[in-house]
This record gives C-alpha cells, structure tokens and sequence, in this order.
C-alpha cells in the first residue's frame, strides 16, 4: 500500500483553473489595460494638498470625537425649527407630490392612454427624473425666492419622476382579466380605473409613497444649502462656524429620522405588499 | 361581503361600516396634518415674490437664452473632474462595501450578534447623509478640491452598495455553498467558489447603477466646493451670468442622459 504512488495530477490531467470572467484574451487584456490608463490619467489630474489634508487631519479627529459629545442645547432653537421645517416641506411635497403623479401615472401606462396623452406624460416624467433636485431648487429659489415653498415645489416635482414612472410600469404589467372583467359589467371609465385598476396597484402604491416619503426627508435635509429651507441651512451654518458638535447633533437628528422613517416604510411595505 | 339595506334593496359596497369609518379617520388625520404643513409653508412665504414669479422667471428666461455657446471650451476640464469623482468614488466605494457587505449578510456574517449590527450601522449612517453634506465636512477637514469630492462621493455609496449587495448575498442558491463546502473547500475558497459566482451578476449592475446615480451627484457637488462642473456652475451664479448657467445645465443634462444610457446597456448586457 504505503509503495504505491497515487498521482491525482497524472490521473486527471490539468487542473482545472477558474473561467475567465471575459472570455477572449485580447478584450481582456484590452479592458484591463483601459482601466489601468484611465486610473493613471484620472490620478494625475486630481491633485491632493497632502500637507492641507494632514493639517486637516486634526480637525477630522475633532469631528469624530464630536460625536461622542454632540450639542443638542445651545443651538436648539435653530436645529429643532430647522428639523420641523424640513418634515413640513417633506410631509406638503409628498403629499402633492404624490396627487399629481397618479393622474400621470395613468397616463403614461401605454395600456390605459392613447398614444399622444402617453408621450406628453412619459415627457414629463422623463423631465423631472433627468433634472436635480438640487439644480431645480436653485432655479426655483432664483423664480419664487428664499424660503420653504422652493424645497416645497422642488421635492413636489421630483417626486412626480419617480412616482409616474414606477406606477406607470406597474399599471402597464397589471392583469388585464380583472380589468376587463369590471369593463363587461358596464363600468365607466372612472368606475373602471377605480374597481379593475387601482386596487392591483394600490399595495405598490402605498410602499412607492412611503418610500418616497423617506426619500424626501433626506433630500430635504441639503435643500437648505441652497435657500430653499429646511435644516440644510442650520447644517452648513455649523460646519461654516466650525462647531461640530452642534453639526454632529443635527446629522445625529437626522440618522435617527430617517432610520425610524426607514423601518417604518419597510414595515409598511412589508405589510401590504 | 358587507352590504347596505336601502329600502329592502340590497347594495353591495366596498367596506363595512366600521372599516370605512376608519378610513374617514384616517383620511381626517392626512388632510389635516397636510393643511396644516401647508399653512406653515405658507407663513413663512413672501406671496409677493411668488405672485411676482412668472415675470422674474421670465426675465431670467431672457438672460438665459441663448447659451453662451463658446464658454464650452472652458468646461472640458471640469466635465473630466466630475468623471473621475463619480468613477474613482465608486470605485473606492465598491471596495469597501464588499467587506461590509459580507458581514452585514446574515449568512456570510462571522457574528450575528456584535459584528452584524455594526455593519448595520455603517450602511445606514452612510446611506442617510447626502453627498452633498459629506462634501461639506470633508472640506473642512481636507479642503475643497477634486479628492474632498471623491471621497464624499465614496462615502455616501458605500451605504446603498453594500445594502443592495447584501440583500443579493442573503438570497444566493445555499445548496451551490454546500456543494463547494462538500468538497473540503476552506471557508475564503467557499466564498471565491460558492458565493462571488452568485452575485457577481447583482455586483456588476449595483455597480453601474450606483456609478449612474453618482454622476448625477458629483455634477453638484462643486456647490459646496468640492470640484466638477458644480463649481462653475456656482461660479456663474454668483456673478448672475444667465447665459453660462444655461449652458452648464445643458451640459450636466447631457452628461446624466448619456450616464444612464450607458448605465441602462450595460445591465441589459448584464442581466
């Protein structure tokens, strides 16, 4: 027994090596190497004050440890008029947000709208998902001026993006039986979209609304930066006077909301979908 | 099937008496808390200026258009910066959400009890921050430029990457884990063998989708100071050069399409 010499690598050949992720070499040799220059150029033209950082270094410590002491007292007025600012212009822009993308959802569901009524709506949408929330809160601040109803307008309209578009796609994948079954008896078209559509779509409804409701927080929390309410400007008040415990407050504050925003939309969701 | 009696003819409805009256609370409750969000939103407004607003954006309309077309010759570089901000962040993101994600996945995580929440944290504290207020923090502590950008970038990405990439860990197929475990593989071979196969697909297109998402943002992030085409933008604003902020706008909008163009092939190539 202990004589006779067992070669696995003779009995079975090569060993078996892991398949390439892309299969012909030139290409990926091609890829690599294109990825290598572009990290090289891209490296070359960032250019890093490594004195500035390490000096700053210091002031990252100070951050940090902030965070272990943050400030809720001596700026409370601000940061609690700030954070009740920024839910008012979140719950108002959901709301409307949402009452409006409806009636474009409907119509941009290639199933429900004839062809013109569906390119204006898929227009729309297309719209408000390529323009920034924050380019769009600049022009509105520019047009309406400083205050919340810009943050208020601008999370209104990208809402209508984001919204439409999701339920649009739903609507378009719903179960046509169910539909035409309600259209048989004779419904209108109100009656239609009310008994054979919405409540297909209704459970994702709801968790597309909630969500965006925790979308709308956080994006209402830098609104501020740019005058357009909310606690983004207390924020950048902080960070600009440099007390960072007050700044590690307000970011607390806002860690906590969205998490209790979060578990609470995905308990929903959860819940009706 | 609840139903009403009206004159010894019988109705079907939707709900019951209770289950509506419920309802009308509820509704009661939304419409109120609207009205009153409305009524705060509407003290602090200067109705003046909105019922002024068609004539200004008019006149900023007219400012605006048409583009100062030869300014582009000056947007090269910083189109270049908001590139390499939105790439290299995704790419400093992706390596550390990997780790991350490992151990915020209930199967792969070494410690359900210490080492899972932890991770937990880190995905929600990342994700919950826009990159917008870490590009402010970071340029005070590392100065404005390109690298504050990238890193802010990097930061808010590592939240959504490791969430998503998580979630495609905890849904892999077991029985291939057992498979390469059966085999005698040590735990990191599993891994390479077992899991990496599974959810390279789902990494590939988190991947791309957060690198989509991430030239949206780095097109603002200048804003703040932390380099791109948003400085220029900013720039323009101060000075009110309409014509310039028009065409920057185009630009970014340019820039977005073609980001999610190619972000929309690539995943179709994908998946």
């Amino acid at each position: 027994m202990s004589n006779s010499t067992f070669d696995v690598q003779k009995k079975i050949g090569k060993p078996w090596n892991k398949p390439p992720l892309v299969g012909r070499k030139w290409l990926r040799w091609a890829l690599f190497s294109a990825f290598i220059v572009y990290l090289i150029l891209a490296y070359m033209t960032i250019e890093v004050n490594w004195s500035r950082v390490y000096v700053g270094l210091e002031r990252g410590k100070k951050f940090i440890l902030a965070f272990t002491n943050p400030d809720f007292t001596s700026r409370s007025a601000d940061i609690w008029e700030g954070i009740f600012e920024s839910i008012v212009i979140t719950v108002a822009s959901s709301v409307v947000g949402i009452a409006i993308s409806i009636p474009i959802a409907l119509g941009a569901a290639r199933n429900l709208a004839p062809l013109p009524i569906y390119l204006v709506c898929r227009g729309i949408i297309a719209i408000s998902r390529a323009l920034q929330e924050i380019i769009v809160a600049i022009l509105l601040v520019a047009i309406f001026g400083f205050g919340p109803l810009a943050g208020f307008l601008t999370l209104s309209f990208a809402t209508i993006g984001f919204l439409a578009k999701l339920l649009a796609e739903d609507i378009e994948s719903m179960d046509r039986v169910q539909a035409e079954a309600i259209k048989a008896s004779g419904a209108r078209w109100t009656q239609w979209i009310n008994y054979g559509v919405q409540p297909q779509v209704m459970p994702r409804l709801i968790g597309l609304s909630v969500y965006r409701l925790d979308i709308n927080f956080r994006e209402s929390a830098i609104l501020g930066l740019v005058g357009a309410g909310g606690i983004g400007a207390t924020l950048n008040t902080a960070f600009d006077r440099y007390e960072y415990d007050t700044a590690a407050a307000i970011l607390l504050i806002i860690i906590a909301i969205v998490m209790a925003l979060e578990y609470s939309s995905s308990a929903v969701r959860s819940r009706v979908q | 099937m609840p139903i009403r009696d009206v004159n010894n003819l019988k109705l079907w409805q939707r709900r019951s008496g209770r289950e509506s009256l419920f309802h009308w609370i509820l509704w009661l409750i939304g419409i109120a808390t609207f009205a009153y969000c409305w009524q705060q939103i509407s003290n602090t407004t200067t109705w003046f200026f909105v019922w002024d607003a068609p004539r200004i954006a008019n006149d900023i309309w007219s400012r605006a258009t048409p583009p100062k077309w030869e300014y582009i010759t000056q947007l090269g570089k910083p189109i270049w910066d908001t590139l390499n901000i939105a790439t290299l962040g995704t790419i400093f993101a992706l390596v550390l959400a990997i780790p991350v994600a490992f151990l915020a996945a209930r199967n792969t995580t070494p410690s359900r009890l210490f080492i899972r929440p932890i991770a937990l944290i880190i995905i929600v504290s990342t994700r919950s921050i826009n990159s917008l207020i870490w590009a402010l923090l970071l340029i005070a502590i590392i100065g404005p430029g390109v690298f504050a950008g990238v890193i802010a970038i990097a930061i808010r990405s590592i939240g959504f990457c490791a969430k998503l990439l998580y979630e495609a860990i905890e849904e892999i197929d077991e029985a291939q884990v057992e498979a390469i475990t059966a085999t005698g593989a040590s735990r990191w071979q599993v891994m390479a063998y077992g899991i990496v196969p599974q959810i390279l697909p789902a990494f590939a297109g988190i991947a791309v989708f957060r690198w989509d998402i991430n030239i949206r943002e780095s097109t603002v992030l200048g804003l703040v100071g932390a380099g791109g085409i948003g400085l220029q933008l900013s720039a323009s604003l101060n000075v009110l050069a309409w014509p310039q902020v028009s065409l920057i706008l185009l630009v970014i909008l340019v820039a977005v399409v073609i980001s999610e163009w190619v972000s929309a092939k690539v995943r179709g190539a994908i998946i």
